[in-house]
């Protein structure tokens, strides 16, 4: 049964006005492996999508194409479109600098930036847009860290340099510096492989307050956590799409055989 | 649904900074190749008038009329004091090469390292003046043994390093397998070195030889210069370099074709030998460089 | 069986270490036989020899001042000069060129070729075309129409610091370049990344990721340069000029530590060349200075893990 057939559920809640960002038929090359074979996959606004699947499905790579990063790395190739508010960001006419400020990523290892502090971190992308306002920077810069659940550890230390917070901290900062330039949607490569618990716990705390204001997409190789924290499941395997319901169908009631295999555990 | 207060496109001055930037990049780039090829070119256009089998034989031209004589004793005098300084610096550099690749550890070994990277950048003038304080002076001598000692200081350091890199590169299970076989520390360290083969060590030996074979100012205080070939090695002896120098700068045009010429065999000595380290080392996985 | 086992590891440890033991002898003798060297002059003249602006062999008046002041400004030519040239060509091949890692080591070697020409060389190619060049294309039109300003006083004959300074350039390119280039490859991609995806463009993450990150790693490329301009010799002394003289103006001949040695060496004796061998005592220790400068910067860039070069 591999490569079988898309399971999506019409889910009644699910209606097309509400999907913020939608892959058609995405593709992705690295040298001359095909990672994604074609990808059909709607992200609804203001909910928390979890993506999942064993290592070498492809999921990584998967949202790296939704920020145009993927075709950072040399000897990548990305085909199929991405549709943002129905604007497709792989079209000649965008510039993926300002898709990348629309989309923002947290990364799967904390990399603040180490010249510069905590405030500096933060405000790093507001930067570069332009805005040099210091009550403006302040202002966003708390806002940020407060929704990253950071601010009260480090408001009176903001001058310091990042790298000397803790890994759950560093994320979180990490989280915070993507939340300072207003993206619509945030991505997450598996934010929390590399934390404790307890560091885990407070950042999953955050996203789920998140959804709030943006469209929220998490890789996770974690089952709990995607129990725990979305509203929506995909399902990848071998570069494809298997199964996309709400995660609650999906754990309870997986339409396909790999999805089942994969949710008790049979398989990476 | 959250509507965007963003612009559609990052500002126009952020556009022009990245591709002024871009532009500003490639021009530096070409305004450093643009000397390697003017250098490369003049050395060929003017040098090949000199070269005929005779200029490469003959003693040093001593009347100014017309294209007389040639480097012969300068192109031996260069080799003669490069050997004399492999001769003293190959024992000693791979010897403290070794040293620092399977002692690391230890205090010597790093001090010495230390001194060691300090030495390679050292203005080779300086060593020129040591040597004649130490040997020239005392022995009230220019020789070509002195110019070698000057130059041997100039190996030193690069063939020390570059051995010392290259042996940091064997996989310590090789050492832990012949250690646990009961084999003996000297011997094992015998293997290291040997297994590493002459790629890493050769390496450093040409690089230096290299180097040391485009060296001035060390042989120019200690050599002095001659126009015969020489007789013994505790006598002056000519050497390419300090020939492009004097020939170069003399008043004669004659002469300067000369210098150009020998500028030229020079330059083909030290293309020949930078290629045979490429050869040795294909993709340069130690990095080894030419003047460093 | 074990007593002859200790015996060759002794053996052997002795003859390397003292290999090791050689080096730091050697750089500690030659700071000693320079000194007993340049003894008489340094008793004779002082430390003023260091303030000393004189230099005249026929009276027997020697100071360092002249050289010390040629040493500084033609370096600072070059590395003003070269330095944004060295860097830019660091990024190109750094961050430009990740997807075609073929040609970027091409242009890596074909730079590093730079480094084999012996200074010599360098020399005969200043004095026959780099000089005409720039005294007919560069100082006589800068001369003529900014001459009032100091810098661009003096009558350009072509033999004079501002030539040294650009040949000087022109070595110093491959050593800054190298290091540079490596030290730019040790930046995580992650942070390139990280700054991506907040939306910058290619300039914007070369600024304010990678090169903060590579900062120390590259100010360590800048002194070595540095060092390398302060020490070459031939090709200064080649199209310097060497007139002892402490001159605002670029267009003036001058002569700087090293030069004035190769220049002048031969024909000395006496306290002259006692004063001679001082100028090689203190060019050995602002190289050792700016050496050991150079190293340690380098060697925090990557924490004890010894850099590539």
């Amino acid at each position: 049964m591999l490569g079988g057939t898309l399971k999506i559920s019409k889910h009644k809640n699910l209606d097309l006005s509400s999907v913020k960002l939608a892959t058609k038929d995405l593709k992705a090359q690295f040298g001359k492996a095909q990672v994604l074979k074609g990808i059909n996959l709607n992200f609804p606004e203001n909910k928390v999508t979890a993506i999942m699947g064993p290592s070498g499905c492809g999921k990584t790579t998967l949202i790296r194409c939704l920020n145009r990063i993927h075709e950072l790395t040399p000897n990548a190739k990305v085909e199929g479109e991405v549709i943002l508010d129905g604007v497709n960001i792989y079209s000649p006419q965008v510039d993926p600098v300002v898709v990348r400020r629309r989309i923002g990523m947290v990364f799967q290892k904390a990399n603040p930036f180490p010249t510069m502090s905590i405030f500096d971190n933060a405000v790093a992308g507001l930067k570069l847009a332009g805005v040099r306002d210091k009550e403006k920077l302040d202002s966003v810069a708390e806002k940020s860290l407060r929704m990253a659940f950071l601010w009260d550890e480090v408001k009176d230390d903001l001058k310091k340099s990042g790298v000397n917070l803790s890994g759950g901290q560093q994320q979180r900062l990490c989280i915070a510096r993507a939340l300072a330039v207003e993206p619509e949607v945030v991505l997450m490569d598996e934010p929390c492989s590399a934390l404790d618990p307890l560091a885990t716990a407070k950042i999953e705390e955050s996203i789920v307050a998140l959804k709030k204001e943006f469209t929220i997409i998490i890789v996770t190789h974690n089952m709990q956590q995607a129990a725990r924290i979305s509203d929506f499941t995909a399902f990848m395997y071998l570069g494809q799409l298997i199964e996309f319901d709400t995660t609650s169908e999906v754990f309870e009631n997986p339409k396909s055989e790999l999805t089942e295999k994969y949710i008790t555990g049979k398989f990476g | 649904m959250r509507t965007s207060d963003l612009p559609a496109s990052i500002s126009l001055w952020r556009k022009i900074v990245n591709k002024l930037m871009t532009i500003l990049v490639i021009v530096a780039v070409i305004l450093a190749v643009i000397p390697l090829l003017l250098i490369l070119g003049d050395v060929v256009i003017r040098g090949a008038p000199a070269l005929s089998l005779g200029f490469l034989i003959h003693s040093l031209p001593t009347s100014t009329k017309g294209l007389s004589g040639g480097i012969g004793p300068a192109i031996v005098g260069s080799f003669t004091m490069v050997g004399i300084a492999a001769l003293i610096s190959v024992p000693i550099g791979v010897g403290a090469g070794i040293f620092f690749s399977e002692w690391a550890s230890s205090r010597l070994s790093t001090i010495s390292g230390f001194m060691n990277d300090v030495l390679t950048g050292f203005p080779s003038i300086v060593i020129g003046l040591f040597v004649f304080v130490i040997i020239v002076l005392p022995t009230k001598q220019s020789s070509a043994f002195a110019g070698g000692v000057a130059l041997s200081f100039v190996m030193l350091p690069i063939i020390a390093r570059t051995t010392g890199e290259s042996l940091k590169l064997v996989p310590m299970t090789l050492r832990e397998a012949s250690m646990a076989l009961g084999i003996p520390r000297w011997k094992t360290v015998i293997r290291i070195v040997i297994s590493t083969g002459k790629r890493g060590l050769l390496t450093g030996i040409l690089l230096a030889v290299a180097r040391a074979t485009g060296e001035t100012a060390p042989i120019l205080l200690t050599a002095s210069t001659s126009i015969y070939f020489a007789k013994s090695i505790f006598q002056p002896t000519a050497s390419l370099t300090v020939f492009i120098y004097n020939y170069g700068t003399s008043g004669s045009a004659s002469w300067q074709t000369e210098a150009w010429g020998a500028a030229l065999v020079l330059i083909l000595i030290m293309l020949g030998l930078n290629l045979l380290v490429k050869l040795t080392i294909g993709r340069n996985p130690i990095g080894a460089r030419m003047e460093l | 069986m074990q007593f002859r086992l200790l015996r060759g590891d002794t053996i052997l440890i002795i003859i390397l270490a003292a290999a090791a033991l050689f080096i730091i002898g050697l750089v500690i003798a030659l700071a000693v036989e320079l000194y007993s060297g340049s003894v008489a002059s340094i008793f004779q003249f002082g430390p003023g020899f260091l303030i000393g602006s004189q230099w005249e062999p026929g009276k027997n008046v020697f100071g360092a001042l002249p050289f010390v002041y040629g040493t500084l400004v033609t370096s600072a030519i070059a590395i003003v000069i070269g330095f944004p040239i060295s860097l830019g060509v660091a990024i190109f091949i750094s961050e430009k060129l990740k997807s075609h890692l073929t040609f970027g080591y091409l242009l890596g070697t074909v730079v590093d070729l730079l480094a084999a020409v012996p200074s010599v060389i360098y020399g005969l190619w200043g004095v026959f075309i780099l000089i005409p060049l720039l005294r007919d294309y560069v100082e006589k039109p800068l001369h003529s129409s900014l001459g009032f300003i100091p810098l661009f006083s003096g009558h350009p004959f072509g033999y004079d610091f501002f030539t040294a300074g650009v040949i000087l350039a022109i070595m110093i390119i491959p050593t800054i370049s190298a290091v540079s280039r490596d030290v730019l490859s040790e930046v995580p991609n992650s942070q390139r990344e990280a700054m991506f995806s907040l939306g910058a463009t290619d300039w914007e993450v070369t600024q304010k990721a990678v090169l903060p990150y590579a900062r120390s790693g590259i100010f360590g490329a800048f002194i070595l340069g540095l060092g390398r301009a302060f020490g070459e010799t031939m090709a200064v002394t080649m199209v310097i000029g060497n007139i002892p003289s402490i001159s605002s103006s670029f267009f003036s001949p001058g002569a700087t530590l090293s030069s004035i040695i190769a220049n002048q060496f031969g024909e000395s004796s006496g306290i002259f060349q006692s004063s001679i061998i001082e100028l090689g005592l203190i060019l050995f220790f602002v190289a050792l200075l700016i050496n050991v400068l150079a190293r340690l910067l380098l060697w925090r860039m990557t924490r004890g893990t010894r850099v590539k070069v």
